[in-house]
């Protein structure tokens, strides 16, 4: 029986990864009209690609799904606002502070700064602003968990707190440096990784379930969108300041 | 083969130093605040291995299959001689790098189709809407909105138009966007645009934004090369916002 079920989620990984195959092989056969390089390495890395997604997608309904709801429950019962915010907080800090894609894009930001004569050229002018920002970045995630998990308590629309993150996007832009809006724009979408989202899902989905009147579809999503939107507003703020 | 297998090893141990912070937060809340033992202890354990394992697969398999195919293919489409321009000639016309929009459109939405955390939400948001929201309509709106935005975005960094006249603009759409679609869906729609941005999207679109200006005469990599994450994090939120607004329509009528 497990068996068999391993076999039919290997099967869907399969069919949810064909549309990635069918677009490289026509590209590669109808623009390029080159030889692919290395097919050996590349049908095992598919394959390694499969089984991947395979026991990501059994773990996931195994550990993180449950664990995020169950935590959701408890501090649901336990009927403590503080504890709860300073876990959001907490998770969404801790999810960002060692993203690597963050790192990497720290890193060319300082690149530029220093090219741009925003800091010193020096590794440790260059270290210290590239280790501010991914603080900056950390910090504004953590809070946008905490406004997300105090909207799902307080029932308040999704799109409120949404909307006046986009108006501080749209009013600060044209007073930030102009080297580091493309950053700061970027650093939005990569502070949240393949951990950190099933994780934040199932929390602002269960916590929408416990809480009597709250509906897990309306109030349960949104969370991830403000994740996506403070930072380019932090990063904007650390790129005046400095 | 043992070489590989040290290789793979040190891939896992990179993955837990990187999800360190999240689970000492985890434990640290659930023995410190919460108290309570985690229910079935053993078969999370083993379930969070396995998307340990899984990461680490998945990631090995981009870096043997799809990386290197996407850069190479990049750089094949923005190679001069591919353009039939001359390197040399300054002034560049946009629709020269047709095929490039044609690739970014593909790449975008085939990397968001094997994006993992779009999934899990995907199965999620079927299940708690039990099934009114289909996983793989949802997966498909989310892919149009990525292979779109990247297109738009290739289309930038061609021409040297700032960023936010397409980004500002496109908050001016989800916003009234928003007062159209039915309620239910806002929120997932919205969370659509951040969890299409992770593993697979961002090391293939941040090579590809790379090549671009680095390709494209007059273009600085270090300071045009960025934005595309950016467009792959808005437009699936117009995308998906759209398909509610579709899907809705039809059921009406």
């Amino acid at each position: 029986m497990l068996k068999n079920r391993f076999v039919q989620q290997l099967f869907s990984s399969f069919i949810d990864l064909t549309p990635i195959l069918v677009v490289v092989l026509i590209f590669q056969v109808l623009v390029i009209r080159q030889p692919l390089p290395d097919a050996a390495n590349l049908i095992t890395g598919a394959l390694f690609v499969v089984v991947g997604l395979t026991l990501f997608i059994q773990g996931l309904e195994q550990s993180l799904f449950p664990l995020g709801e169950s935590m959701a429950y408890a501090f649901a019962n336990k009927g403590s606002l503080f504890w709860l915010l300073a876990f959001a907080f907490c998770l969404g800090f801790g999810a960002a502070v060692a993203e690597p894609a963050l790192l990497a894009i720290a890193e060319k930001a300082a690149n530029i700064a220093s090219l741009g004569n925003m800091i010193e050229q020096t590794d440790i002018a260059k270290d210290n602003y590239a280790f501010g920002l991914r603080m900056a970045v950390a910090l504004s995630v953590g809070f946008s968990i905490l406004i997300g998990i105090l909207r799902i308590i307080r029932g308040w629309p999704v799109y409120y707190p949404v909307f006046c993150a986009y108006a501080c996007v749209a009013l600060m832009t044209p007073f930030a440096p102009a080297e580091i809006i493309g950053i700061a724009y970027d650093a939005g979408g990569i502070a949240t990784s393949t951990i950190t989202v099933p994780l934040v899902t199932a929390l602002g989905v269960g916590l929408a379930t416990a809480i009597k009147g709250r509906n897990p579809m309306t109030d349960g999503f949104g969370l991830i969108v403000l994740a996506s939107i403070t930072p380019m507003i932090f990063v904007m703020a650390y790129g005046m300041i400095i | 083969m043992i070489e590989w297998l040290v290789n793979f090893v040190l891939q896992l141990l990179e993955i837990c130093k990187d999800i360190l912070p999240i689970v000492t937060v985890i434990i640290g809340f659930q023995l410190l605040v919460i108290r309570k033992p985690l229910p079935r202890l053993k078969k999370t354990l083993i379930g969070f291995l396995y998307v340990l394992l899984g990461i680490a697969f998945f990631l090995e398999g981009l870096d043997m299959a799809l990386f290197p195919l996407g850069s190479i293919m990049a750089s094949q489409l923005t190679t001069p001689e591919f353009l039939g321009i001359n390197p040399l000639d300054q002034t560049i016309f946009w629709q020269t790098y047709f095929w490039i929009y044609i690739f970014a459109a593909s790449i975008g939405f085939a990397t968001a189709l094997a994006e993992p955390s779009l999934l899990a939400v995907a199965l999620k948001a079927e299940q708690i809407s039990g099934g009114t929201i289909n996983a793989w309509g949802l997966r498909i709106a989310v892919a149009i909105g990525v292979g779109f935005g990247l297109a738009l975005g290739s289309f930038r960094i061609v021409t040297g138009i700032e960023l936010y006249y397409f980004i500002i603009p496109g908050y001016v759409i989800v916003l009234i966007q928003t007062f159209f679609t039915p309620k239910m869906i806002i929120g997932l729609a919205y969370d659509s645009g951040g969890i299409t941005t992770s593993m697979v999207t961002v090391p293939m679109v941040t090579a590809l934004g790379l090549g671009l200006a680095e390709a494209v005469p007059g273009r600085n990599p270090l300071l045009d090369g960025f934005g595309l994450i950016a467009f792959a994090s808005l437009f699936p939120i117009i995308a998906v916002l759209g398909y509610a607004q579709i899907a809705h329509w039809l059921n009406k009528t």
